[in-house]
């Protein structure tokens, strides 16, 4: 039986595509089921099993990571992972409006945004909560925009981190254009490393249909533009499984743009890592844009109004436990000899005390004033706009008066 | 032997159900499958899922998945490939998931949609009906509460309606398909699965036409003008008007390109006043088109000026501050006691 990565990869002439018309009962199957399988072409470092592979093209991309630096990327992949199982939490009881759950997606993020450098740029889609840790972002300034208080929490400028967008693939472009920006602003290709600057962007594989990230590729290829595009493969996009977006592996597309696209294990910290700091280098380098598929599996709800039941089977959720981003690492530490018991239990109260603080905020976070409504619509506001705040205000004192 | 009685509850229950408006647009699209097998159910997680909203849970399980079909994720690309698929003789209905996620296809809608009949002069038709889900008030993140129907209705070609209860959920939407123009059909989410809502549908009655407004509610001194998510608020007020003695008369617009004003005409000669309600910002949206058509029309018959009690001229703001952005009973009670006391 021809692997599930056949199926969507299918060699010219040899049986019908994925979408044929009269598709073989593998192929249904397929249709309804995300696959497990990255293929041969899997770009992994460390094994589920925690075993570290050998690669000499990607290996030169981890020369620093000595035991203290994977203890922290550990650590950093502990925390992110607790904190969104306490902010999913507190969305059960009543505190935050929605959350959208990272579970599993740890190593692809954390891997990713510590290859950036401060004066790179990232842009978000809204699923990026471990990325915007990894960019000096306080976790709690994320809760705003799922406690429904405001629409995003931190000044971009200052973490080189955007705000999270929400419709899917608008950022692509914007990304596509603030790399045109550093190239154009000369931080590309010079001889001095340090003064090179790289942008990345974010979005997930249901993406990857929207006009808006096809013209996004279209734009970084023509222009060098120095974009990473980092597309989490999580497998689903809500209810619709990757083969509803594409017959061919993502990272295949890239060809068809004319930059490199590679597959990496998205729940290999350290491969994401390495190929990470790999495509940026080559950005700020000049050989730009570079497509990065990670391969890895939303394990928890779209969000938390979503029901995965009702369109996927739980074996599936447990073959890719199995393959779990947090735990290969640990067995890595350990066999090694690179952490003891200690650590790993000093991480797990640092996150304890990460949760309680994160959910201390989360209870005692205000309501915005309405006032709120009518601020910074635009640089210069009509006077028409300033009436109508004054006469809503003064509305609402009237409640207050006893007017009403 | 003498033919047993039937009771009317015995003649009523065969074709008449009480249900929600999601439940009603659900059986309202289930009616149009099966009376004309080129319908087709297209969007995101419409199928398996039955949408994130449920409106079209099961219809794939029962018609398969060659007519409600789970696309790709680009809604330029539903709404495109709907034009193609309704003039190659298909009548394409599509879900547009959020309000806030229908600006890739606009291009299209406006494009495409909106002037295929006039650019072929009636030699194409485009019978394609758009759902989407709009308004606030149910604590969502941006982009999933906004209102933008005065844009679409600002189209000339396109035909716009909405719904505010679930018997015009159920004929509005087979009506919408059967249509050979272009219908985009605003449904009021937070309403879907309201159970203060809930109405028997009688699926033998006769509907009224589609492009149509209606009063709901008879009264003389004011009149309110509302539609969708705005209807139970009119309603609210009206019967907190009543308790101070004074009758409003509540118009539901239902349609809102092209408008039906005559209903609303004919009021505001009686009652000399009136409220427009909508969740939409003002500014050059329907609601200033009602006021516009109604001082033109009612001008001798005005006692006040035409009140607009809407979203504000911003955009959408987060959530925990919807309550002050969306009209309320106190918001409308407001203006119309500034349109009595003028
Ligand atoms: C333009 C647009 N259409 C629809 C939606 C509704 N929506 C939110 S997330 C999502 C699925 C996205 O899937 P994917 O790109 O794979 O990212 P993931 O959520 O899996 O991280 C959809 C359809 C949206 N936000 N924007
Ligand atoms: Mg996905």
């Amino acid at each position: 039986m021809p692997s599930p990565e056949q199926w969507t990869r299918p060699d010219p002439g040899a049986g019908p595509a994925a979408t044929a018309a009269q598709p073989s009962p593998e192929q249904v199957i397929a249709g309804l089921r995300a696959t497990t399988e990255g293929g041969a072409e899997l770009t992994q470092l460390l094994t589920p099993e925690g075993e570290r592979l050998a690669d000499s093209r990607f290996d030169p991309y981890l020369a620093d990571i000595d035991a203290e630096a994977l203890r922290g990327l550990y650590r950093d992949m502990v925390l992110v992972r607790r904190a969104d199982r306490e902010s999913n939490a507190m969305q059960r009881q009543g505190q935050l409006g929605i959350w959208v759950p990272l579970l599993g997606q740890e190593a692809a993020q954390v891997g990713s945004g510590r290859a950036l450098r401060p004066a790179d740029m990232a842009f978000p889609s809204y699923r990026e909560h471990g990325v915007a840790y990894t960019r000096g972002i306080d976790f709690r300034d994320l809760l705003g925009i799922f406690r429904c208080t405001d629409h995003s929490g931190w000044d971009p400028a200052e973490y080189g981190f955007h705000p999270y967008t929400i419709v899917i693939g608008n950022q692509v472009l914007n990304a596509a254009g603030y790399a045109m920006g550093q190239k154009f602003d000369g931080k590309v290709g010079n001889a001095d490393d340090v003064d090179n600057e790289a942008t990345i962007v974010y979005f997930g594989d249901g993406a990857t249909s929207q006009g808006d990230v096809h013209e996004g590729f279209v734009w970084g290829a023509v222009y060098d533009a120095p974009v990473v595009y980092f597309c989490q493969n999580n497998q689903w996009a809500i209810s619709e499984p990757t083969e509803r977006q594409s017959r061919l592996p993502l990272y295949q597309r890239a060809r068809g743009y004319g930059f490199p696209g590679i597959r990496v294990d998205g729940n290999d910290v350290l491969a994401c890592l390495a190929v990470t700091r790999w495509a940026l280098d080559e950005c700020r380098h000049g050989n730009g844009p570079v497509l990065i598929e990670a391969f890895t599996y939303r394990m928890d709800a779209h969000t938390t109004t979503d029901d995965p039941t009702r369109y996927r089977l739980s074996d599936e959720l447990e073959a890719w436990k199995l393959k779990d981003p947090i735990e290969r690492v640990r067995v890595h530490l350990a066999r090694a000899g690179c952490a003891e018991q200690d650590f790993f239990d000093g991480v797990d109260a640092e996150a304890d005390e990460f949760a309680a603080q994160l959910r201390d905020f989360c209870f005692n976070m205000p309501d915005p004033p309405p006032e709120r409504i009518f601020s910074e619509v635009y640089a210069d506001t009509p006077a028409a706009l300033d009436a109508q705040r004054e006469e809503y205000l003064s509305y609402l004192a009237g409640f207050a008066g006893g007017e009403h | 032997m003498a033919a047993p009685v039937q009771s009317p509850v015995d003649t009523q229950s065969a074709s008449t159900q009480t249900m929600t408006i999601g439940k009603a647009l659900n059986n309202g699209l289930r009616a149009a499958m099966e009376a004309d097998p080129k319908v087709l159910v297209m969007g995101e997680d419409v199928g398996k899922l039955g949408g994130v909203f449920r409106v079209t849970d099961g219809l794939q399980k029962d018609f398969g998945e060659h007519r409600v079909l789970d696309t790709p994720l680009a809604e330029s690309g539903i709404v495109g490939t709907a034009i193609g698929l309704a003039v190659r003789g298909y009548r394409p209905v599509c879900e547009i998931q959020f309000e806030g996620f229908i600006f890739p296809a606009f291009d299209q809608i406006s494009s495409q949609l909106a002037k295929l009949r006039y650019r072929t002069q009636g030699k194409l038709k485009a019978p394609v009906v758009i759902r989407v889900p709009f308004g606030g008030g149910i604590g969502a993140v941006e982009h999933h509460s906004e209102s933008p129907e005065s844009l679409f209705s600002h189209i000339p070609g396109l035909k716009v309606v909405s719904c505010s209860n679930p018997v015009d959920a159920y004929w509005m939407m087979q009506q919408a398909i059967t249509s050979d123009d272009p219908v985009m059909l605003f449904e009021p989410k937070k309403l879907y699965h309201s159970s203060a809502l809930k109405a028997p549908v009688d699926t033998t009655a006769t509907p009224d036409p589609l492009h149509s407004s209606r009063v709901v509610r008879h009264g003389d001194s004011a009149t309110i003008a509302a539609y969708g998510p705005s209807l139970p608020v009119a309603l609210d007020a009206a019967t907190a008007a009543q308790e101070e003695g004074r009758s409003l008369e509540v118009i539901d617009l239902r349609t809102l390109s092209p408008l039906d004003l005559g209903p609303v005409f004919e009021s505001v000669r009686r009652t000399g006043r009136l409220v427009v309600v909508s969740e939409a910002s003002s500014e050059v949206s329907l609601a200033s088109e009602v006021a516009a058509r109604v001082q033109q029309e009612c001008f001798y018959s005005l006692e006040a000026p035409v009140q607009r009690v809407t979203g504000f001229d911003t955009p959408y703001p987060p959530a925990k501050l919807e309550e002050h952005f969306l009209p309320d009973l106190d918001r409308v009670l407001h203006a119309v006691d500034n349109a009595l006391d003028w």
